[in-house]
């Protein structure tokens, strides 16, 4: 990017950053303040294990992670949960952040903060504000949320998020019971103001694992979803920007998970464990650092979980020679680990993995079934099949 | 209809001032000697000539004359760099990251 006289555009990286202190710093942290939330989604990204509200850093222990994250070179620090604003301290951990430098986000279901709330959050320095949708019916996000009266409230916190001239994302995961409301999910983000719209197709890992048969689309459905976003993006050039999550159950290659195993993203849970992705603890032979005992930076770098699959040297075939090595990474552990029952396996997503054909039929097999089975909310303590 | 189902793209023109949206941060990382942009969820790597352009985006200056200061500071033909900054600035604004 030396050039002088040709303007490159501008590339986008997912690629490590070099930092002052380290220079394979990762761009971005995940900060699962709680797993508290008052919605039950069946597709949560959580762990089925929720950790308690007893067990949560403290203010002080987070305020502490913002600042060792700064010092390590992170950029952007997603705040999410659970429920974040569900912490009464969110405004002090986000004013300690956006004085460190880091670039705040803030991932909500825009049912519990309140206008005066995410005024002070603005005027701490929030920069960024996540907003995500069950559907745009009423009737059915009440459903999949089992929370009544949530789409009136995320209008609600989008105008005031317009009101205070903030960014506004609209995050969608998308499957079988919303997939046909996809173009009212696009007026929807238009209507609400916002610059950006994440049409994520489920990743079916933790409770979308759980819930795969009730929530996968077919392949018909999910084809007639990516024309529908490709015409979108074309219509709205320039007023809504799109980030299109293809599922992997219909894919070819592979995502390349968290931009390669820790490389660009790193995880922290309400207690304090250090991840390389969200999904982590379902792979086996994994220790997991705690920042309550041990430097971020330390943990990043030389970290036994972050040690066991960066980079390409654990590759198996037909991983070790795949061309692709270095762009997707073999995909995702933990899906390898859930579906072929070793994480070293090249993600099933991926056609050259042996059990890539099984994996495609129990999509198109589970999508086909006209009835399929209820929702298991997502709450503490498990695996209840009717919401509260 | 409300007003923000109006919206329209911004096409950059001549005589548009750029700038930066406040959400917008164009960062030295002084570590690494890079400039960096942050956005929503997105981190950009601008290279050098954009980094240059950006600068300039102030709300008050307009496509022309930063073009006009480039072409002079680079010693390039001024039609091309107004070709380039056009359509750099239009990627960019399509992208949320230049408003005009």
């Amino acid at each position: 990017m030396n050039e002088i006289v040709e303007i490159a555009p501008l590339e986008e990286f997912g690629e490590a950053v070099a930092a002052p202190q380290c220079a394979r710093a990762p761009v971005g942290l995940l900060a699962e303040l709680t797993h508290r939330c008052p919605l039950q989604c069946p597709y949560c990204s959580n762990p089925l294990e929720l950790e308690r509200v007893n067990t949560e850093l403290t203010t002080a222990e987070w305020q502490d992670v913002m600042r060792q994250a700064a010092e390590l070179g992170i950029l952007q620090i997603h705040l999410s949960g659970g429920e974040p604003t569900v912490r009464k301290d969110l405004e002090d951990i986000v004013e300690v952040a956006a004085k460190a430098g880091l670039y705040t986000n803030l991932i909500t279901a825009g049912v519990t903060l309140t206008r005066d709330r995410l005024k002070k959050l603005k005027d701490l320095g929030l920069d960024h504000v996540q907003l995500s949708i069950q559907d745009v019916d009423e009737e059915n996000a009440e459903r999949i949320s089992a929370y009544k009266g949530g789409l009136a409230k995320k209008r609600e916190l989008g105008q005031w998020v317009r009101e205070f001239d903030m960014p506004l994302t609209i995050n969608a995961p998308i499957h079988r019971h919303n997939i046909k409301n996809l173009p009212r999910i696009i007026d929807f983000a238009v209507e609400m103001g916002a610059e950006r719209l994440e049409v994520a197709n489920i990743q079916y890992y933790a409770w979308a694992l759980k819930n795969r048969a009730a929530l996968m689309p077919t392949r018909a459905e999910f084809m007639k979803s990516a024309e529908i976003v490709e015409e979108a993006k074309e219509r709205l050039k320039g007023i809504l920007v799109f980030d299109f999550v293809v599922p992997d159950y219909y894919a070819k290659t592979p995502k390349p998970c968290m931009g390669g195993w820790g490389r660009g993203i790193m995880n922290i849970t309400p207690s304090g464990k250090v991840l390389p992705c969200h999904a982590a603890e379902t792979v086996p032979g994994l220790q997991f650092d705690n920042v309550r005992n041990r430097r971020l930076a330390d943990i990043w770098l030389n970290g036994q979980a972050f040690e066991a699959y960066r980079g390409t040297s654990w590759m198996k075939e037909p991983c070790k020679s795949c061309p692709r090595a270095e762009i997707d990474f073999g995909g995702c552990r933990c899906q390898a680990m859930a579906f072929t029952g070793d994480a070293a396996n090249t993600d099933p997503a991926c056609k050259f993995s042996p059990y890539h054909a099984a994996f495609v039929a129990t999509a198109e097999r589970e999508s086909a079934e006209a009835n399929p089975p209820n929702f298991i909310y997502r709450r503490v303590g498990g695996a209840s099949k009717t919401p509260e | 209809m409300t007003e923000s189902t109006m919206r329209t793209r911004t096409i950059i023109a001549l005589a548009s001032k750029p700038s930066l949206p406040n959400h917008i941060k164009l960062r030295h990382d002084a570590g690494r000697g890079r400039w960096l942009i942050l956005a929503p969820e997105r981190v950009f790597e601008p290279d050098e000539i954009s980094v240059e352009i950006l600068k300039r985006c102030d709300g008050a200056t307009s496509v022309e004359d930063i073009a006009s200061v480039l072409a002079k500071e680079y010693n390039a033909p001024l039609q091309d760099i107004i070709k380039d900054t056009i359509s750099m600035l239009q990627e960019l604004s399509d992208k949320g990251v230049v408003k005009a």
